[in-house]
């Protein structure tokens, strides 16, 4: 690592990356009807200014020479107690820089794009500071030096998330699938806790620097332990397997939420997660298989899922879930992987933003129905759209040239380097990727009108279309990144030099077999939705049943967790009425019924009274002489 | 001389005392006999005193007399209160105070 820089010139001014946009935020959640004529104007300058900043620091980290390029910034002390103190500090290093235009640049495009996408909404100015607020959260975690500040970015973006997801909250689905996300979250976020808390404890430290240094002198156990911890964090923010389940259903948020926060950004913050604490995963190979288990698991799983779908926009989810599980996989592997996983994170942000984006302008224009089988025959009705979602189509499947071509095959040739199975593992995705992305284009695009009654499709407004075109022109050229291995040895100074990995498979030989399977993929698709389309969806196969319950992953979670923790919490309850108040209750009857008997002898007869005292006196008498007589 | 005939004199009162307490209903004949059964201890104190020789016995028969007093006192004036408000001086009908 580095030596850490002051931030001086243009980075004495990093903070404003994230105040820009939390300021703007408070304006507007605080401002009320006072600033709803003009909110969603500052809502989308602010993250503009961010990218501006942001380019421009990105353009001075370009200038310095490679050992010059990580530059940290300490705020403020942030809590100070005792033996425990916590700064808040940023660290904008390579890995940073990328991340940082990333969000403020796929951002900025999305809020323009929801200028158009919300214009009728009645709470735009809400929707635009909670947008705000998230790309604020976003910018703190990946610009955290330490993993308490990085935590609190990682909480501020699942809140934003929340909020979002259930921001139709008159919707019963919008507010359950609110509350799934942010509980499944806390799963994850437990891990990220206990992390933390084992690096304060064994390391006294928890900044990137002071855990890297301390981590390779720990001893097998914590170096494991933390892997796993922080790698329960990332499963649970990214949708991987086994905390996938809230993704599909967040869906219910508005499109450019599901565009922003779950495809192309805040889901990536997993991958960001492991690939940050690379110097920990280099540690341990049970932590770091783990990763490479996890996102191969959910690569399958998200693909599978995606294929069997008729919601467009649960069908990009699966496929979210699943380009994540790629960038998992590269990231598990090692030095060998960081860099591709970067390389797929950028590369899928713009083309699934774009995608999503594109499925948003198509279900405003159908009114707002999401089920494809109601489309069909959208390709001359918008030409933009189609062209646009074209090119991320091209480029998720891995068309020659495109951005996803690179990524997709530099992960999946690192995989084979790797292990076979593995490779072969992420070669069978690709393959089940190209397949439900040809379904979703044909569906949609193509085929004969299945239009319901009185939709009349028509094509989006220009401020909905222009981030469309960017984002597409991202998706077609993202792969420049790739010239020169340019983001390889970028990136190499934060995550590791790539291990000279013997050539078991030549990389050609690869490519070719990626791009039969992808054709395959693709024709398949074309052989079985090419023709016609049932307007009902048909029963299909049990595989396909079980696809669209989402491989019983909502079943598990019920029959695992959540219907013992009701019974348990049941059985408490039933103990505490029972058991508990029972024995109070009934100590409290028992006093009270023989009281209630002992009375009778009350009976204000002065007579029987005095007999009481008499016999009393009696036996008092006789009990004296008795004892004397013996 | 011998004390017998006075102790068994005072058990006598004592016990005529005690049975008019428990059959008798009339409130001022139970008080009468409640005077009797006082007396028939101070007879035994007083006999007492003289066996053993000593004036402990009859200083107790003084407390005992006083106390009778004011006992008197008190109880004749509940009975008079009692009487005005239920024109009957039965004790048995006078047993509100109970649970």
């Amino acid at each position: 690592m580095n030596e850490l820089l002051p931030a001086d010139g243009a980075f004495s001014l990093l903070w404003l990356l994230i105040a820009i946009p939390l300021a703007s935020a408070t304006i507007l959640l605080v401002g009320g009807r006072l600033v709803d004529k003009w909110a969603h104007v500052l809502g989308t300058l602010a993250p503009l200014a961010s990218f501006a900043l942001g380019v421009v620091c990105f353009a001075r980290l370009l200038d310095r020479p490679v050992e010059e390029r990580s530059i940290g910034q300490t705020l403020y002390s942030w809590v100070d107690v005792g033996s425990f103190s916590a700064d808040m500090g940023l660290l904008y290093d390579q890995l940073s820089a990328v991340f940082v235009l990333l969000i403020t640049g796929v951002g900025s495009l999305i809020h323009i794009y929801s200028i158009g996408y919300m214009a009728h909404d009645e709470k735009r100015r809400r929707f635009f500071g909670f947008l705000n607020l998230f790309i604020a959260a976003m910018l703190l975690l990946v610009l955290a030096d330490n993993y308490l500040a990085l935590f609190l970015g990682w909480e501020g973006v699942g809140l934003a998330s929340y909020l979002l997801i259930g921001f139709w909250q008159h919707k019963n689905s919008a507010a359950v699938a609110a509350k799934k996300a942010f509980i499944v979250n806390r799963v994850g976020d437990l891990g990220m806790a206990l992390a933390i808390m084992v690096m304060f404890a064994t390391f006294n430290s928890f900044t990137f620097r002071g855990v890297a240094a301390g981590v390779e002198g720990a001893s097998d156990t914590v170096q494991t332990v933390l892997g796993l911890l922080l790698l329960l964090a990332a499963c649970g923010k990214s949708a991987q397997v086994p905390l996938q389940s809230w993704l599909l259903d967040a869906m219910e948020g508005p499109t450019p939420v599901s565009a922003l926060i779950h495809a192309a950004t805040m889901v990536t913050a997993g991958v960001y997660l492991v690939v940050r604490s690379s110097f920990i995963y280099e540690t341990t190979a049970v932590a770091s298989t783990a990763v490479v288990i996890v996102g191969l698991v959910t690569l399958l799983v998200g693909a599978i899922i995606g294929c069997a779908k008729d919601d467009i926009k649960k069908v990009l989810a699966g496929s979210t879930m699943s380009q994540i599980g790629y960038m998992m996989l590269a990231a598990g592997i090692g030095p060998a992987g960081y860099a591709f996983a970067i390389f797929h994170l950028l590369t899928h942000g713009f083309f699934k933003a774009n995608m999503f984006l594109g499925a948003g302008s198509v279900m405003h224009a159908v009114d707002d129905d999401v089920n494809m089988r109601h489309y069909g025959g959208l390709r001359s009705i918008m030409p933009v759209t189609f062209l646009t979602f074209a090119m991320g189509y091209l480029a998720i499947i891995g068309f020659p040239g495109f951005a996803g071509f690179w990524s997709k095959d530099k992960i999946i040739e690192a995989a084979f380097a790797d292990n076979a199975v593995v490779g072969l593992g992420a070669m069978l995705g690709a393959g089940i990727t190209a397949f439900y992305m040809t379904r979703l284009m044909l569906m949609t695009f193509f085929g004969e009108r299945r239009w319901s009654d009185g939709v009349h499709p028509h094509e989006s407004p220009r401020v909905m279309t222009i981030p469309l075109m960017v984002l597409a022109a991202g998706s077609v050229v993202g792969g420049v990144l790739l010239l020169n291995d340019w983001i390889v040895d970028w990136l190499e100074p934060v995550v590791g030099a790539e291990a000279a990995h013997e050539e078991g498979v030549q990389p050609w030989v690869l490519t070719l077999a990626v791009l039969v399977v992808v054709a395959a993929g693709a024709g398949l698709a074309w052989f079985l939705f090419g023709k016609r389309v049932p307007r009902a969806a048909p029963a299909g196969s049990p595989v396909t049943r079980a696809a669209r319950a989402d491989l019983y992953g909502d079943a598990l979670n019920e029959g695992v967790f959540m219907r013992p923790g009701q019974y348990l919490t049941r059985s408490l309850v039933y103990f505490d009425n029972r058991g508990v108040d029972g024995a109070v209750n009934g100590i409290a009857a028992l006093v009270g019924g023989t009281s209630g008997r002992l009375r009778r002898f009350q009976t204000g007869f002065v007579r029987s009274y005095a007999l009481a005292m008499l016999g009393g006196a009696l036996l008092l008498v006789l009990t004296m002489l008795a004892v004397n007589l013996t | 001389m011998s004390a017998t005939p006075f102790l068994t004199l005072s058990a006598l009162l004592f016990t005529i005392g005690a049975f008019g307490v428990l059959v008798r209903r009339n409130a001022i004949v139970v008080f009468m006999c409640v005077e009797l059964m006082l007396n028939a201890t101070n007879l035994a104190f007083v006999t007492f005193a003289r066996v053993h020789g000593n004036l402990d016995g009859q200083i107790a028969a003084f407390f005992v007399m006083v106390v009778a007093a004011a006992e008197v006192v008190v109880g004749l004036a509940i009975i008079t209160a009692i009487f005005r408000t239920r024109r009957s001086a039965s004790i048995d009908d006078a047993s509100l105070l109970k649970y």
